[in-house]
């Protein structure tokens, strides 16, 4: 099975991933010839006739001397070669601090154990609006990260955009995106963060400016009150349960930041940090008992009846 | 030449047999180096089992996507003691037990120049990791990976005693490791036979010289920031902890700073190793005797230099992190020589197709994959895409399997019989050698791939969806070949313990000292003390051999010359070593339960330390001037 979204280092959708690339790929030809070169010289090397010396004894002075020069040559070759090389990725390091001079989006990537969140900054009475899992960017525009760490160290990394950059508490850091053409990428959490680094999954989604534009409205849009009462009684279990203690949702006083932001959880495309698909069946098992999906997990399972738990998921399906 | 000493020439006092006790005693208190050396291997290799163990069950958790064989509390145990008992109680301890075996033996030494010291560094060894496997079964086993980085290996992230465990074997390790560099150190130093002068060390020796100099510059890095997390954790300091003026980064480069070196220090013998299986397939001397030397020791220096390029994903300045792509990028020179010199000596050598040779050629081909890839993760770019994903793993394997593990297969194949007196079987040597290299091949090159398709490290899961069962499937099915022919190895040295064909002195027409001496060699004090008179001074002709000199009597040399220096006498056996050995131990795990465990366990230490260095009334180190001879050449040996 192929992977659903773009997650390879080999396949970038943007300058910053394709210069990487082409060095990697220099870096691996310049490889494949050593390696040709240097065992092909050892198979000769073995395969020539025996010159005969006496056991143990130097070979003739002429044949030490010609062997002299074919060590020095090979060393002064592999000088050669690795300075190339270490000019090759300075000069890709320093193309790709080159963005094209636009000013860049900036959002605030905050890592947590063992999920992802998003802050964008926005003007207007609220400064900010938080997103959990899906990072939108617009296409065609640098896009500027600010790293942030509140417990321990974490790297964000995707593939077919960028190299990774740590998240560590106490630093700052700063890692710029940029995406040329309108896709869905995969991320990744890259740095050992405790048991559940493997399930600490993101997805940059890359937008043309207008379709940017009009997420970012609707996300700064508080969802609309339910009106069937099935959702309303799930909005009812929400605020009476756990759950709001933990999580915000926008337009209701549920304002928890311990958890991600819950305004938008019906539009996305996974649930738990890429762990689940974002279906009612899974929406119910993952609030019934989160542990046997990703154990360990901060979120405590929440048993409801069964009335309420479908309930609560309409409810939260429904928040778009 | 002969191989022991002759009893019936005179020597000049003390003759006298140690005092008789039980076997278990003498068990316990024995300075034979050859004894601790055979034991630091033994005991490596069996940790190198268990950690083999760890690893086939994690590649059966990863074979397929969302499997269920471990879960990620036992996974995160199960990888961080897997690298820690790779790297601290196999390769580090295996190479220094060939080291304590073999450098004595090749450089004419009789013992080590201190056997206690000796003893007591394997029990220390012992310890540490039967208490690191002991942490793992009550589920106390560190889970912060090898590298234990903060803040997540500090009290808040990891409560409880599993980084403590990590902590306290880092310890453990750093006394041992400590105690065999200083060793082996001195001994090349100062117990070499007359005429064996620095240049005409084995490249083994030089290369286990080199590597116990980077253990002493970099154990003190690791036992700063071991000490500081213990302290953190333990008494509540915040040296790593940024809410109170710590530094998390401090850590990385504390840890890195010791951790890049640390490679060097187990493939560097290992490459020692690969010089020496070179010499003796090729019936030459090595080309490039100095040159190899120098990039031994310009290895070392390098590989202090470039630990930064672990941490270029955190953020540094481009032109610091320039810096060290240069550095990394220059480690490959002094290597690329060594290889260059290889070549030069095995061309048109014809050289005997032996199960040693074998492994090197396994060497060649893996190693040589290992540095290239080495390269790229120098530079900043490539490293930030590949940097903590399966890429590296693969990297890794390929410099620590391909640069330590083929040659010390190698190596032991080519030393069994002076370890044992036995040939191993050439046949079960070949499979050994065949399912070794196409498992790790299978295993280890897909991950390659795997890395550049976004997998990274230790995770203990991944989806269906991201397309990397295949690959991974295949990596799980080498692993087990891999695995396989380890054992094949195990087993063919085992059983070739009883079975093997008798060894002659010098089965393979080898050229160092070693080889002089019958196989086994005999204990330390009928060693006799050859003069050397050349670079290879079995192919030269006539060994000369030291003369005059008493059973329990040691020929100190001059350090570059090897000119007699003085006499000393062998320390006697000694259960002591042992015992402070247990003391210590004792105060390392009390102190994961108690502060008091440390004023205890420092009182129990100087008592026996006390007891252990008691003056006895033997003679003072004395002048070797007019007494001793050359067997061989009729003068004096001293100058």
């Amino acid at each position: 099975m192929g992977p659903e979204f773009a997650h390879s280092a080999l396949e970038p959708s943007g300058p910053l991933a394709s210069h990487i690339l082409r060095l990697f790929y220099a870096y691996l030809d310049v490889s494949a010839v050593v390696f040709t070169l240097v065992i092909g010289a050892l198979g000769i090397a073995l395969g020539r006739k025996r010159q005969e010396v006496p056991e143990g004894r130097e070979p003739s002075s002429a044949m030490l001397r010609s062997r002299s020069r074919a060590v020095t040559w090979a060393t002064a070759a592999t000088v050669l070669t690795l300075i190339g090389l270490l000019i090759a990725s300075v000069a890709t390091g320093h193309s790709m601090a080159l963005l094209p001079p636009q000013p860049p989006v900036r959002i605030q990537v905050i890592s947590h154990k063992w999920w992802w969140e998003f802050r964008y900054p926005v003007s207007g009475p609220a400064t900010q609006f938080r997103t959990a899992y899906e990072l939108h960017i617009p296409v065609n525009r640098p896009v500027q990260l600010e790293l942030v760490a509140t417990d321990v160290i974490h790297s964000f990394w995707v593939p077919s955009l960028n190299g990774k950059r740590d998240a560590i508490p106490g630093k700052h850091n700063v890692l710029f995106l940029y995406a040329d053409r309108p896709g869905i990428h995969e991320g990744q959490c890259a740095e050992f963060c405790g048991t559940q680094h493997a399930n600490m999954r993101f997805l940059v989604v890359a937008e043309t400016p207008a379709q940017f534009s009009a997420w970012r409205e609707h996300q700064l849009g508080s969802p609309p009150p339910p009106t069937d009462p099935v959702r309303q009684r799930g909005l009812e279990v929400f605020m009476n349960s756990r759950c709001s203690s933990c999580h915000a949702i926008a337009g209701t006083v549920a304002f928890g930041t311990v958890g991600p932001d819950l305004s938008h959880v019906g539009s996305r495309t996974r649930l738990a940090m890429g762990t689940l698909r974002n279906d009612a069946a899974h929406l119910s098992r993952w609030i019934d008992d989160p542990q046997s999906d990703k154990p360990g997990v901060q979120m405590p399972s929440t048993p409801l009846p069964a009335e309420d738990r479908q309930a609560l998921v309409a409810y939260l399906q429904g928040l778009r | 030449m002969n191989s022991v000493l002759d009893p019936a020439l005179p020597t000049a006092n003390t003759t006298t047999e140690p005092r008789r006790r039980s076997s278990v005693y003498d068990w316990l208190a024995t300075t034979e180096h050859t004894a601790i050396g055979r034991r630091f291997i033994v005991t490596a290799l069996g940790f190198f089992v268990l950690g083999g163990v760890l690893a086939l069950l994690m590649r059966l958790q990863l074979a397929r996507p969302l499997a269920h064989v471990l879960g990620p509390d036992r996974y995160n145990q199960l990888f961080t003691t897997h690298g820690s008992t790779m790297m601290f109680l196999f390769a580090v301890p295996v190479m220094q037990g060939l080291g304590l075996y073999f450098v004595p033996l090749m450089v004419g030494a009789k013992n080590l120049a201190f056997p206690r010291l000796g003893s007591f560094a394997f029990w220390i060894y012992l310890f540490g990791g039967i208490f690191l496997y002991v942490s793992l079964l009550s589920n106390t086993g560190p889970d912060a990976g090898w590298f234990s980085y903060v803040p997540l290996a500090g009290p808040e992230h990891s409560p409880g005693k599993r980084v403590d465990v990590w902590a306290q074997l880092i310890t453990f390790t750093e006394l041992s490791a400590l105690s065999v560099a200083v060793n082996l150190i001195v001994t090349t130093f100062k117990h070499k036979a007359p005429g064996m002068s620095l240049d005409r060390l084995p490249i083994f020796v030089w290369a286990s010289l080199v590597t116990s100099f980077m253990v002493v510059f970099a154990m003190p890095a690791v036992i700063v920031a071991s000490g500081c997390l213990a302290l953190d954790r333990l008494v509540g300091t915040h040296f790593f902890n940024p809410a109170e003026g710590g530094d998390a980064l401090l850590w990385q480069h504390m840890f890195w700073f010791f951790g890049h070196p640390e490679v060097y220090i187990i493939f560097l013998p290992g490459i020692g190793m690969v010089s020496e299986i070179v010499v003796t397939a090729s019936r030459r001397p090595l080309f490039g005797y100095v040159p190899v030397v120098l990039a031994n020791v310009a290895t070392a220096i390098l590989a202090f230099g470039l630990w930064v390029h672990h941490m270029f994903a955190t953020g540094l300045p481009q032109l610091g992190a320039s810096f060290f792509t240069g550095a990394s990028i220059l480690i490959a020179i002094p290597t690329g020589v060594q290889f260059f010199c290889w070549i030069a000596t095995l061309w048109g050598s014809r050289p005997a197709l032996r199960v040693p040779f074998g492994f090197v050629l396994a060497f060649f081909a893996t190693f040589l994959i290992g540095g290239l890839t080495g390269v790229m993760l120098a530079s900043v770019p490539i490293n930030l895409q590949v940097h903590d994903t399966f890429f590296v793993v693969a990297h890794l394997h390929y410099v620590l399997i391909g640069g330590a593990i083929f040659p010390m297969f190698g190596g032991i194949t080519h030393w069994y019989p002076k370890l044992t007196g036995r040939m191993l079987s050439e046949r079960l040597g070949w499979l050994a050698c065949g399912l070794v290299f196409v498992g790790f091949n299978l295993a280890f090159f897909p991950q390659h791939l795997l890395g550049l398709r976004g997998m990274p490290r230790r995770i203990y899961t991944y989806l269906p969806e991201t397309g990397w069962g295949f690959w991974n499937l295949v990596s799980t099915v080498g692993a087990f070949p891999l695995g396989l022919g380890a054992l094949v190895f195990l087993y063919n040295a085992a059983r070739s313990l009883r079975s093997g064909a008798r060894a002659e002195a010098n089965p393979w027409h080898a050229h160092s000292l070693e080889w002089a001496l019958s196989s086994p060699p005999p204990p330390s004090r009928d060693c006799p003390v050859p003069v050397a008179s050349s670079r290879y001074p079995l192919w030269s002709g006539e060994l000369g051999r030291v003369v005059g000199l008493g059973r329990d009597e040691v020929l100190v040399t001059r350090a570059v010359d090897a000119d007699p220096d003085h006499v000393v006498h062998a320390p006697e056996p000694t259960i002591m070593p042992f015992f402070t050995a247990v003391c210590t131990a004792v105060m390392i795990i009390a102190c994961l339960f108690t502060p008091w465990g440390l004023p205890v366990g420092v009182t129990l230490i100087s008592i026996s330390l006390f007891i252990w260095f008691w003056p006895t009334d033997r003679e003072p180190a004395f002048d070797t001037n007019h007494r001793l001879r050359d067997e061989a050449n009729p003068r004096e040996v001293t100058r």
